[in-house]
């Protein structure tokens, strides 16, 4: 990056790091700090709809509609999170190049499934293998953020739930006196009145949405984890900065990088809670009145 | 019917060591996959029961540390349990990884005794050790919550009858905090069985192959491009284990409730607020 960082092995000390630190891999480590970041950003607001899908349909009076809402809030309770990370983008990455395989594939008897392998024409693939490889990054990335969502989908849908049914009967009557329909009700009142006991929940949730980040790794996205195993690792005489294992400490940096943001979150996480408690008929709302007066 | 039961018989324990030491090739039958990802099982089981016995202990301690006036054991105690809390789980796994490959391969002499170390950079030791104290500071906060949540009641009658210090404690606030943090405990042990699917993904070395549920659930579906079968065989073992744990922790929980009126017993439920 620096004009005298062009010949490492004349280099020492600060200056060898400085140089180090800001080499061409360094930066395309530092860049996927900011791909983690996304993913968090992009997934969250996902999650929260899928997970509102789910809590409406918990509640559903149509059964058929409320048994699946009730089996995908109760599927990450028994299942373990890391088996829908690794189910997932190849179930739907399969399940794409199967529905692209009955469109544009020429008909054919061979089975898709033989042999231990997945057969579809090249034409079906996704991406196309001549697609540069942009596209095979954004793609495995969108894989990703489905996996992510669904599963975090499941767990906001069991908070909303649990909000929904908190909010205090005596409100949703009044409503009903007032002559709303139950449309009405739920839009005007059970979710706007939900969110303060949805928030120590969803809190929580944006708390475990980060710690799962590193799970990326596990599904082939280049992410922090990946290169600080690829730069840490040792480097022989061959490399342009030959160094021992240095893993433990770029996994201390890792440490240092996910406690930071854990802090940042539970900092204005705590502001938010204590916002939305203002003037509701809860614990927290009544000691904030108390405080005022 | 018969073959499977000799699968069964060749593989049931493949994961600890005994039976085959090759691995299915070609064609996997459904038994085939069903006993290994089941012997796999084995594992998850083995890291869930120890890490959750030994941090039960060492998460009492913490959780009094981090209650205590002291700050010579309340600081330490608040940081370790920041630090295994704000973490990921896969993080904690690769840094003592790299940690315990730092010890010298020879063993440590000390006072005059070769102390071996070799064997701490094995899963068996080496994850149980990291999921030992991560779940120690989840658990750890649940029980400075409810030992923070004690009745003031119950302890001015102790001290009304004159206890104090160890008796206390053991006889009167111990139980009460037990009972207030079981339904939040429960919820911790089944995302800790959960959780110890992360270990021969992150670093620690599957020995000859012997891993645990997903390990066997992703060398399947590796092999066969088909995830649809070991996944969901895996995840039906992982919905019985939560099962039983359920059935366990609920009798505990009745146990622990026993003195009381049935309306106020605390009911095992989900607490997604409290999701680790």
């Amino acid at each position: 990056m620096f004009s005298n960082c062009a010949d490492p092995s004349q280099l020492e000390g600060l200056s060898w790091l400085l140089c180090y630190l800001t080499s061409g891999k360094h930066m395309m480590f530092y860049t996927s700090f900011f791909v983690v970041i996304a993913l968090m950003l992009i997934v969250a607001p996902v999650a929260l709809l899928f997970g509102f899908g789910g809590a409406l349909a918990a509640r559903a009076h149509f059964a058929p509609l409320r048994w699946f809402g009730k089996g995908y809030t109760s599927m990450v309770r028994g299942v373990p999170d890391i088996i829908f990370f690794l189910f997932v983008p190849v179930a739907m990455d399969q399940a794409l190049e199967y529905l692209r395989y009955k469109m544009v594939c020429p008909p054919s008897d061979a089975p898709v499934w033989s042999n231990n392998e997945f057969n579809v024409c090249a034409a079906a693939k996704l991406p196309l293998s001549s697609s540069p490889q942009i596209y095979h990054e954004v793609y495995g990335f969108f894989l990703a953020v489905i996996a992510f969502a669904i599963v975090f989908g499941a767990f906001a849908a069991n908070v909303l739930y649990g909000a929904m049914n908190a909010v205090p009967r005596a409100q949703l009557e009044t409503a009903e006196a007032y002559g709303m329909s139950t449309a009405q009700v739920r839009r005007r009142i059970l979710i706007p009145q939900m969110w303060t006991y949805a928030l120590p929940g969803l809190s929580n949730l944006w708390l475990i949405l980060i710690k799962a980040t590193p799970l990326l790794f596990l599904l082939g996205v280049p992410d922090i984890v990946y290169w600080a195993r690829e730069l840490g690792a040792t480097k022989s005489q061959i490399y342009d900065y030959p160094h021992p294992d240095w893993r433990l400490w770029y996994f201390l940096a890792l440490l240092v990088f996910y406690l930071g943001m854990t802090r940042i979150s539970e900092i204005i996480l705590g502001r938010l809670t204590a916002r939305l408690a203002q003037g509701q008929a809860t614990m927290a709302g009544e000691a904030m009145r108390k405080a005022q007066t | 019917m018969n073959t499977c039961l000799q699968t069964i018989a060749d593989y049931g324990l493949r994961s600890i060591g005994f039976g085959e030491r090759v691995l299915p090739r070609g064609t996997f039958t459904l038994c085939e996959q069903f006993t290994l990802i089941g012997s796999g099982l084995i594992w998850n089981v083995y890291f869930g029961v120890l890490s959750l016995l030994f941090g039960f202990g060492f998460a009492t301690a913490l959780a009094v540390a981090k209650a205590s006036g002291n700050p010579w054991l309340r600081k330490p105690a608040e940081w370790f349990i920041f630090i295994f809390r704000g973490s990921p789980l896969f993080i904690q796994f690769f840094i003592i990884y790299e940690m315990l490959v730092l010890l010298p391969r020879g063993g440590i002499t000390l006072g005059g005794i070769l102390i071996a170390t070799n064997w701490m950079t094995s899963a068996w030791a080496g994850a149980l050790l990291v999921l030992f104290l991560n779940t120690s500071a989840y658990s750890a906060e649940i029980f400075y919550g409810a030992l923070r949540a004690v009745p003031k009641g119950d302890i001015e009658a102790a001290d009304a009858y004159g206890m104090t210090g160890w008796a206390k404690f053991r006889r009167v606030i111990w139980p009460t905090t037990l009972r207030l943090a079981w339904p939040a405990y429960t919820n911790e042990a089944i995302f800790l069985f959960h959780a110890t699917t992360l270990v021969f993904f992150s670093g620690f070395p599957a020995f000859q192959q012997r891993g645990d549920a997903l390990y066997y659930a992703k060398f399947f579906a590796d092999k066969t491009f088909n995830p649809f079968i070991a996944y969901p065989i895996a995840a039906f073992y992982f919905i019985l284990l939560t099962l039983t744990l359920i059935t366990v922790f609920g009798m505990i929980n009745r146990r622990l409730n026993r003195h009381l009126p049935a309306e106020r017993r605390a009911k095992l439920r989900i607490r997604p607020q409290i999701v680790r």
